[in-house]
């Protein structure tokens, strides 16, 4: 039943390079924020960067994208242009959202990325929305909607399921379990900790997969899509994974040892998908070389891009509270 | 209601049938619209606004939604971030609640949240307010709530007319707007211009020339404060009736000439007193015409108290004809 992923070798690379890409943009927004260049929340998505970087693979660009507030990850893998994100982390007129957003709001409507949500479980209803319109506008794009675990004891989960269900829209849920909301741990939160059991509940079908494995989540996400388009109908990956990280920059980490998060860091799934390269001799060390240089100076050239963006001028603080018109 | 002159050519309707007429008007000249709600399909609305709609315009059209008002007004914000024109109905402004992260975080959010790429041309219609003894929970008046949020319109048609017109003014407007129905209103009749086409949703209108005072209102309230107006010039009190229409953006402009022509003001709202949109016009009329008025403002609100069952309860908690006639009087004439 699995499909297959075309396992050449350029896409390999490509997908250490998208996951490599993530994990340095995001160490360069740690030390931005220490520098208090980032202010506000930040969330990092270090751990996860398997399960945006292989949902997005089996995306088209006339897919949507619904995101969370942990969304460097979601944005990066879409495509979305690093620099405007840089700028966006820094506040600045450049930015995806004229620094209006932040690290927890980027919205890129040319890539059909309709956003990060700091309400969990809010981008929910949001997707059947988008999943409906293209449905009624005889569009054949799939909806992808990711959410935390946490989001699952959100009404809205359950509403939103229901909803896509009765009413077949092509949606593709991507339940990002990485075992925390904050410091809740799962089994504390959830009277049955199996999601996809519970997206059964509403008749939706789905299957866990490994979420540290990026070429478990492309094949899995792959199916997931065909299979969204052939039948009209949704379809729910639970990826399971691990935020290696605290919650944000204010978070102790109180809840969890340190031997546990060590001992996940392990199977984390850059240390993963690249040790497995090489010990089946599918990268040289140059190969690697270059993409490390490569993500850098991208990032690099995001930083200086950000560094020299204005800022938005006081006077345009109420521009588009209310807009003049429909963008199309 | 005082019937505005029926002009040899004048159309007659109710009020649910005005609502009805919009909703007809916007399917059939928009392909991107469509309605979505509890009952607005098989049952026909539980007002029996959308009665019929079903067997003319179809299921995907008029789509009849569980019991998920936070899911479905969502969907709504979706489907318009994505190029349709929902027309979402949540049954009462009392179950809103359970929508209001949808209509306050994302709604009236994302278009400045994300820069402008976004407008969220969604148009909400809820019924509000009470005077059906069906109790608290039936009976609130919140629009003064939703008119507290920058980004939203908040329309509350009291005319039939405005009944028939608003949802055209609103679909037309690039932002989420909120129309407040008032459930009193559902069975009232009314007559409009046959060649009325469309009513400005931008501005209050002075429903009642006077001079003594200004009795400023919306909604249901604007037939007891018409009422009111009535035996108020039975005892020689010329009273001005303003129906502010819009609730937000608010129309300071006409109700500021008003009461510069009145120089007395009574507000009148089915809202709690406090921090309600009285308060609001209250406020604007402390800041710009303090100078212009003779006399201390005033208010009619519903008494702070969720709305009884009993009918003699109900009657005391809601502004009254009667009460705005003390009101207004003492106002005019200080004892
Ligand atoms: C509705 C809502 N309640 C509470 C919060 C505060 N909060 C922010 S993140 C978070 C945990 C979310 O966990 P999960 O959905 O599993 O996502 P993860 O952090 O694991 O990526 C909480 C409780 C919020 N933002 N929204």
């Amino acid at each position: 039943m699995t499909k297959k992923v075309h396992l050449d070798h350029a896409h390999l690379l490509h997908l250490l390079k998208a996951m490599i890409r993530i994990r340095h943009f995001e160490a360069k927004c740690v030390e931005l924020y220490q520098a208090q260049k980032i202010l506000g929340f930040l969330h990092l998505y270090d751990g996860e960067e398997a399960v945006s970087v292989g949902v997005m693979e089996a995306l088209t660009q006339d897919d949507a994208v619904i995101a969370t507030y942990r969304e460097h990850g979601q944005a990066l893998s879409r495509g979305v242009d690093p620099k405007c994100l840089m700028a966006e982390m820094m506040g600045k007129l450049n930015g995806c959202c004229r620094g209006r957003g932040g690290s927890m709001h980027f919205f890129d409507r040319a890539r059909r990325f309709y956003g990060g949500n700091a309400i969990v479980g809010g981008g929910l209803p949001l997707a059947l929305g988008v999943a409906l319109a293209d449905k009624m506008q005889r569009r054949s794009a799939v909806t992808a909607c990711f959410f935390g675990e946490g989001a699952v004891d959100e009404g809205e989960f359950h509403e939103t399921l229901n909803l896509a269900k009765l009413w077949r829209l092509p949606i593709l849920f991507v339940c990002e379990n990485n075992l925390y909301s904050m410091g809740m741990a799962v089994e504390r939160a959830e009277a049955d900790i199996d999601f996809v059991h519970k997206a059964s509940g509403y008749r939706v079908a789905g299957e866990k997969v490994d979420g540290m494995d990026v070429v478990a989540v492309e094949s899995a996400a792959r199916n997931a899509v065909d299979r969204i388009r052939s039948e009209s109908d949704p379809y729910f990956l639970e990826c399971r994974t691990y935020r290696l990280r605290a919650h944000s920059m204010f978070d102790a980490q109180l809840y969890r040892s340190k031997d546990e998060v060590e001992a996940w860091r392990k199977k984390g799934p850059i240390v993963r998908f690249q040790t497995w390269l090489e010990a089946n001799r599918l990268i040289k060390p140059e190969e690697l070389a270059t993409i490390e240089q490569d993500v850098d100076k991208e990032i690099a050239a995001a930083v200086a891009f950000a560094e020299a963006g204005p800022l938005e001028p006081v006077s345009e603080l109420e521009r588009f509270v209310t807009m003049e018109e429909v963008p199309s | 209601m005082n019937a505005p002159q029926a002009t040899a050519a004048s159309t007659r309707l109710t009020y649910r049938e005005a609502c009805k007429q919009a909703l007809r008007e916007a399917l059939l000249s928009d392909p991107r619209v469509f309605l979505m709600g509890e009952d607005i399909g098989r049952y026909g609305g539980c007002y029996a606004v959308t009665k019929g709609l079903l067997e003319e315009f179809g299921e995907e059209r008029i789509r009849d939604t569980p019991l998920s008002e936070s899911a479905f007004v969502g969907a709504g914000v979706g489907a318009a971030m994505a190029g349709m024109r929902p027309i979402v109905e949540i049954m009462t402004v009392n179950f809103s609640l359970l929508a209001l992260d949808q209509i306050l975080n994302n709604a009236v959010t994302i278009p400045h949240m994300s820069g402008g790429q976004f407008a969220i041309p969604l148009v909400i219609r809820m019924a509000t307010g009470g005077g059906r003894r069906v109790a608290a929970q039936h009976s609130r008046s919140l629009e003064g709530w939703y008119a507290h949020i920058p980004g939203l319109r908040v329309l509350t048609p009291a005319t039939v007319e405005d009944a028939r017109f608003m949802l055209k003014g609103a679909l037309a407007d690039p932002n989420p707007v909120i129309i407040f129905e008032h459930v009193m209103l559902y069975n009232m009749e009314g007559d409009f211009p046959s060649d009325m086409k469309e009513v400005d949703i931008a501005r209050a209108k002075v429903r009642r020339a006077g001079r003594d005072v200004s009795l400023i209102t919306y909604g249901g309230s604007l037939f007891k404060a018409l009422q009111a107006a009535d035996a108020l010039a039975a005892e020689g009190i010329d009273a001005e009736v303003v129906d502010l229409r819009v609730l937000r953006p608010l129309d300071t402009k006409t109700i500021l000439n008003s009461v510069a022509r009145t120089r007395r003001c009574v507000i009148i709202d089915e809202g709690w007193r406090s921090g309600s949109i009285s308060a609001e016009v209250g406020m604007r009329l402390a800041e710009e015409a303090f100078f212009e008025l003779d006399a201390p403002l005033r208010r009619v609100c519903s008494r702070e108290a969720p709305i009884p069952y009993a009918a003699h309860l109900e009657d005391a908690c809601l502004p009254q004809a009667a009460t705005i006639v003390i009101v207004a009087r003492e106002l005019v004439r200080p004892s």
